[in-house]
């Protein structure tokens, strides 16, 4: 059995951490969507375990609630026969001093060699960088990037259509929040797809435009045109702040129906980052349809994690 | 008290539109017209240099009583001497916050103690800088102070404010406004826009000083009260306050250099040394406040010395609070960012860092090399290139953006009352 990915991509990596895809060239997102899919197949075998990672720990640092991101990374891990171990803070009780540093150098202090970490402030993840010796990954912070949730959706709309030249992908609901959005803005476009967001002006800011993308209100106009609509969730408590007026009227607008699908492409493509609110971004028949990629995206996530533990941890020149 | 003689300088007195090379006595605490025959005591040498009144900053925040791990009066003045600055105006968002007369005794107290820069406590406008009632306006004069602010914080309710600005005539005193309306800037860290959404940060819109500043201006005007407008940042504001000036209304403005020196795409790093309220603008908006201080629509040259410890300031951008310490880069900055491009000339800067400050706070002995007045006066090397360190700043915290910058500009001898208290390079010189 090879321990190894039979193909690695002839490319040196050199970057220590992941805080974003803005900061990655296209030659380093193909890399790692190349090293993801050779992983992919790891998935499948009986024994999903190769020992690349082996003698190494990664800590998953939570500073927000999460279980998907996190059993992700945790199974990307041990995978590649990493030690794994969970810290889970509320984010309240880190709130005073400097203990959001003091309890990663803590951490560090235990042995450690990559930190994947979560942290509702934009940026956590950079400060912490600069603090601790580990590898840093970004598990998302605050509505800035969620860089691997952008590469597994990279890597679903490139299993589904081959490349992104000429591609439309728009992307659908909370934009002004999500860092789901953001990553997926910079690795499309650098991928060459076109990107559209779509929602109301209260989530959706025109600012973006400056971006590259293209920003539409209304997405019966703009669905024909889309060849990928990525749904992201929305969080009921914009409703509370009044960036909406009903959870109802945002559904009238923006949740992708049945009608709606059929009038778009045939071959279209609709992912959802997920945790979905049935009803809401997506009827059930849509989220289950023959369109969704949703459970191929998490199959994806474990791939792309574990590519990027790889590049991080087992053949990064630094750690040695 | 020994006199000294300042010597061969250039002399800078904007308030006697005075730019020429000559002495400058000092004499029993006051500026003497000349050595009345007697030789000097004491000879300070200023050939290459600039002999100015004390710099005046209006706006600093010593954060005594209360947030002592931050800065003492002491230190903070200290720290204001360092920069060439002899009078700084204390902002009252202390804790307890500066409201009463015994309040603003305290904050006088403490700066005659310290014996460094002089000391004056700026009052609250409103009790407990809740927003609600006004303040105890008369006796917080009594007390010292030389202007009402509830900065930090906006005076948000307008009957308030226009009330603030009605009875704050029986003192000839000026309402400072830290102009920002707050349901526009809920759960901000910086200047909203395109570097805020990129970034996944809250905005700070720039409408909401502006709207602020065009409220505020409307009032001043049906109450013939004086208004100054802090630390300026957005281009509108600078617009709104020349043409409230231009219909004849009592507003007076302030910019600071952090607003004419950096902008919000500093935030790209996520260092919470460019987090500061108001935030970092826009290139645009940088380049209206320097227009404004170009035409004298702002007038005012200050810091907004905000102190951080360290361990609150480098924290989660979310978490750090606004602010960065300013008195030792307010000179360097305005000589590499104003003078030195052109913008201002030499005259024009200390003008705005002196004479206009003390008639802001109604100080006649202070601004002014004028014979009688107080004898403050800043030597400045304006030549001297240096490297800010932030670990050397004499200030108690470090929190400054500005820190590995290569400046030019800085305070050579600086005199307190008739005393030099400060030295560059001398024994109580860290730097």
């Amino acid at each position: 059995m090879t321990a190894e990915p039979s193909d690695p991509a002839p490319f040196a990596w050199t970057r220590k951490h992941l805080l974003g895809l803005e900061e990655l060239s296209r030659e380093e997102i193909t890399a790692i969507l190349d090293t993801a899919e050779a992983f992919s197949e790891v998935s499948n075998r009986s024994r999903k375990k190769v020992p690349a990672l082996q003698g190494r720990i990664v800590f998953n640092l939570f500073f927000e609630n999460s279980t998907r991101t996190r059993t992700s990374f945790s199974l990307a891990a041990k995978r590649l026969s990493a030690d794994v171990q969970d810290f889970s803070a509320n984010v309240s009780s880190i709130s005073k001093g400097e203990t959001f540093i003091d309890t990663a150098k803590n951490i560090e202090a235990m042995g450690c060699d990559v930190m994947v970490v979560r942290h509702p402030t934009p940026g956590a993840p950079h400060l912490l960088s600069q603090h601790v010796q580990s590898s840093i990954i970004n598990a998302g912070d605050g509505a800035h990037e969620h860089p691997t949730q952008g590469l597994l959706d990279l890597m679903t709309i490139r299993r589904a259509k081959g490349s992104f030249e000429g591609l439309t992908v728009a992307l659908l609901g909370d934009i002004a929040h999500s860092r789901v959005a953001r990553s997926n803005i910079w690795g499309l476009l650098k991928l060459g797809a076109k990107v559209i967001l779509c929602g109301p002006p209260t989530l959706v800011p025109r600012s973006m435009e400056r971006l590259g993308c293209e920003v539409a209100y209304h997405l019966d106009e703009i669905l024909p045109r889309c060849d990928v609509v990525n749904v992201l969730r929305i969080q009921f408590e914009r409703q509370q702040r009044g960036l909406f007026p009903s959870v109802g009227e945002y559904s009238q607008f923006y949740m992708m129906t049945r009608e709606r699908v059929r009038k778009a492409k045939d071959d279209l493509l609709i992912l959802a980052p997920g945790p979905i609110n049935r009803g809401v971004e997506l009827t059930p028949e849509v989220a289950d349809g023959d369109h969704s990629a949703i459970l191929d995206q998490v199959h994806n996530g474990l791939a792309v994690r574990m590519a990027v533990l790889y590049f991080l941890s087992g053949k990064n020149p630094d750690a040695e | 008290m020994p006199t000294i003689q300042i010597t061969g300088g250039r002399v800078i007195d904007p308030s006697r539109d005075l730019d020429a090379t000559g002495d400058v006595w000092i004499r029993d605490g006051k500026i003497a017209p000349d050595g009345g025959g007697e030789p000097a005591d004491t000879v300070v040498d200023a050939r290459g240099l600039i002999v100015a009144p004390g710099l005046i900053d209006v706006h600093v925040h010593l954060r005594e009583p209360g947030q002592e791990e931050d800065e003492t009066i002491a230190t903070g003045a200290a720290a204001a001497l360092a920069g060439g600055v002899t009078t700084v105006a204390c902002m009252p968002n202390t804790l307890p916050p500066i409201d009463t007369q015994a309040a603003a005794e305290f904050v006088v107290l403490q700066g005659q103690r310290a014996r460094q820069a002089n000391v004056y406590p700026v009052g609250c406008v409103s009790k407990g800088r809740e927003g609600k009632e006004m303040a105890t306006l008369g006796q917080l004069v009594a007390g010292g102070a030389v202007a009402f602010t509830d900065d930090g914080a906006p005076v948000s309710n307008a009957g308030l404010m226009r009330r603030a600005l009605e009875y704050s005539k029986m003192f000839n005193l000026v309402i400072m406004q830290h102009c920002q309306v707050m349901e526009l800037t809920d759960g901000g860290v910086m200047n909203e826009g395109f570097e805020s959404t990129r970034l996944g940060l809250g905005g700070m819109p720039a409408a909401a000083e502006d709207i602020m500043v065009a409220r505020d201006i409307r009032l001043a005007e049906i109450t013939g009260g004086r208004l100054h407008v802090q630390h300026i940042s957005t281009a509108r504001a600078v617009e709104l306050v020349r043409e409230g000036k231009k219909r004849g209304i009592r507003v007076t403005a302030e910019a600071c250099p952090h607003h004419f020196s950096l902008t919000d795409d500093r935030l790209r790093t996520f260092d919470s040394n460019f987090k500061m309220n108001p935030p970092l603008r826009t290139a645009e908006d940088v380049a209206a406040v320097i227009e404004g201080l170009k035409d004298d629509t702002i007038e005012i040259l200050c810091t907004d010395h905000a102190p951080h410890a360290r361990e609150k300031k480098m924290r989660e951008l979310d978490h750090a609070p606004f602010g960065i310490v300013g008195l030792e880069t307010l000179l360097p900055i305005t000589v590499t960012h104003l003078i030195e491009p052109g913008h201002l000339t030499w005259p024009q800067a200390i003008r705005k860092l002196t004479i206009n400050a003390a008639n802001l706070l109604n100080l006649p002995r202070k601004g002014t090399l004028r014979p009688g007045a107080d004898a403050d006066v800043t030597v400045i090397d304006p030549a001297l290139a240096w490297t800010v360190e932030a670990a050397r700043l004499r200030s108690k915290s470090k929190n400054t953006p500005y820190d590995g910058w290569r400046v030019r500009g800085r305070a050579h001898t600086v005199i307190v009352g008739g005393e030099i208290r400060y030295a560059l390079g001398g024994a109580d010189d860290v730097a």
